[in-house]
């Protein structure tokens, strides 16, 4: 696993039209010089937005690759939830310190009002659903 | 020239991006703040905007994460991010790399920061500036405080550095206005996004307001996250604010949580 080259590689397409052009003209070639494993290189290829995430990708390099993409909002959100939902928790990077619990369960835990997003159920803990 | 404004603002891409999604009326009340913030800075008269954001990823990356860095160019560009989805064109941002080399030359006396002759703005810049300075005619000198990639410098750090700006900015003879950008609770580009703690936000704020450096200070970031999400880091730059303002109380002119912008707006501003 080389989350760390993942998120270079999404660090790079973000910045780069060069890198972005050599990209979707051929888009396992433009992954060579980055040491990936063939499961990062197909989540990258396809893209897998779901596996990323499990993998550890930082939401602020990812939601920009989604739009490339031509992945709105609510999809992006949603195909995280299914990649945690799939795959199980985060397993590295900043957000593996905990599990997603949901908008709505959080507030409930809080003893808050949910501010769930309209058109966007929130998920139950991954940790149950995997 | 003793600082001539200091305030925080939200920055998150949904403010403008995703405008047509958000309740109008809320929406057109932060917008409102927004805008008076933009006067207050105007009436200023400033030389140069020193914003102090939180960027995503779009010039800093692990393989050299600087804690703390300042733009020191006479252009910046932004916003790296697809404009259709973040709703802002892309343009040039004046800066002033002469001013900017006066600046951290300043900082470097207090402060250790990296200096960047580059940068390519985010929405954590593109967004204020959309607001604040929307003719694209005032100099900024982009500051950046890591709070994304861990290890992040201590929040005691980020007051020392805030302290470190204001001390250099009063060494120049320019007119400088600082404002500081990011969120408070939040969950950006997590499946959770929208999530917002609103207590948790009110006593920052409450904190952030009396410009208490001890309450403001006695945060870690293992509550934080588990309290204000990853997003919650940002306060960093909050308080660096709070340190440039040392002992002037703050207002906060508009906060509400608006989940489809994934955050608690906030404007706000120090009596400095």
């Amino acid at each position: 696993m080389s989350l760390y080259y993942v998120q270079k590689f999404l660090y790079e397409i973000n910045r780069s039209e060069t890198v972005r052009d050599q990209y979707f003209a051929d888009r396992t070639g433009s992954l060579a010089s980055y040491d990936l494993t063939d499961e990062e290189v197909r989540s990258l290829v396809e893209p897998d937005i779901g596996m990323l995430f499990h993998m550890g990708v930082n939401g602020q390099i990812l939601m920009h690759f989604a739009p490339l993409h031509g992945i709105e909002w609510f999809d992006y959100l949603r195909l995280m939830r299914e990649g945690i939902a799939e795959h199980g928790p985060v397993r590295a990077g900043v957000y593996a310190i905990t599990g997603y619990e949901g908008v709505d369960n959080h507030a409930d835990n809080l003893g808050q009002q949910s501010h769930a997003i309209d058109g966007v159920p929130s998920t139950t803990s991954a940790t149950e659903e995997s | 020239m003793p600082l001539v404004y200091a305030g925080v603002c939200s920055h998150a891409p949904g403010i403008v991006g995703r405008s047509d999604q958000a309740d109008p009326t809320i929406r057109n009340e932060l917008y409102a703040a927004f805008d008076q913030m933009r006067q207050g800075i105007e009436a200023t008269k400033p030389d140069a905007l020193v914003v102090v954001a939180a960027e995503h990823f779009a010039n800093f990356f692990m393989d050299n994460m600087p804690s703390f860095a300042i733009g020191m160019a006479n252009s910046y560009t932004g916003p790296i991010e697809d404009t259709a989805w973040l709703g802002i064109d892309k343009t040039k941002v004046p800066g002033n790399a002469e001013l900017s080399k006066r600046f951290i030359k300043e900082v470097m006396n207090t402060s250790d920061v990296a200096y960047a002759e580059e940068w390519q703005f985010d929405h954590g810049i593109m967004v204020p500036l959309h607001f604040l300075t929307p003719n694209y005619n005032l100099p900024i000198i982009p500051v950046n405080i890591n709070c994304q990639g861990p290890p992040l410098a201590p929040l005691h750090r980020s007051w020392a550095f805030g302290e470190s700006l204001r001390a250099a900015a009063d060494a120049l003879p320019e007119r400088i206005a600082i404002v500081g950008t990011g969120g408070i609770s939040h969950w950006p580009a997590t499946p959770d996004s929208g999530k917002i703690n609103e207590p948790w936000d009110a006593e920052f704020l409450d904190r952030w307001c009396r410009n208490d450096r001890d309450a403001l200070l006695d945060y870690d970031d293992t509550t934080i996250y588990a309290d204000a999400g990853q997003g919650g880091f940002e306060i960093r730059t909050f308080i660096a604010i709070s340190a440039a303002a040392k002992q002037a109380p703050g207002t906060v002119h508009f906060y509400a949580p608006i989940p489809i912008f994934a955050v608690g707006c906030t404007i706000a501003s120090y009596a400095i």
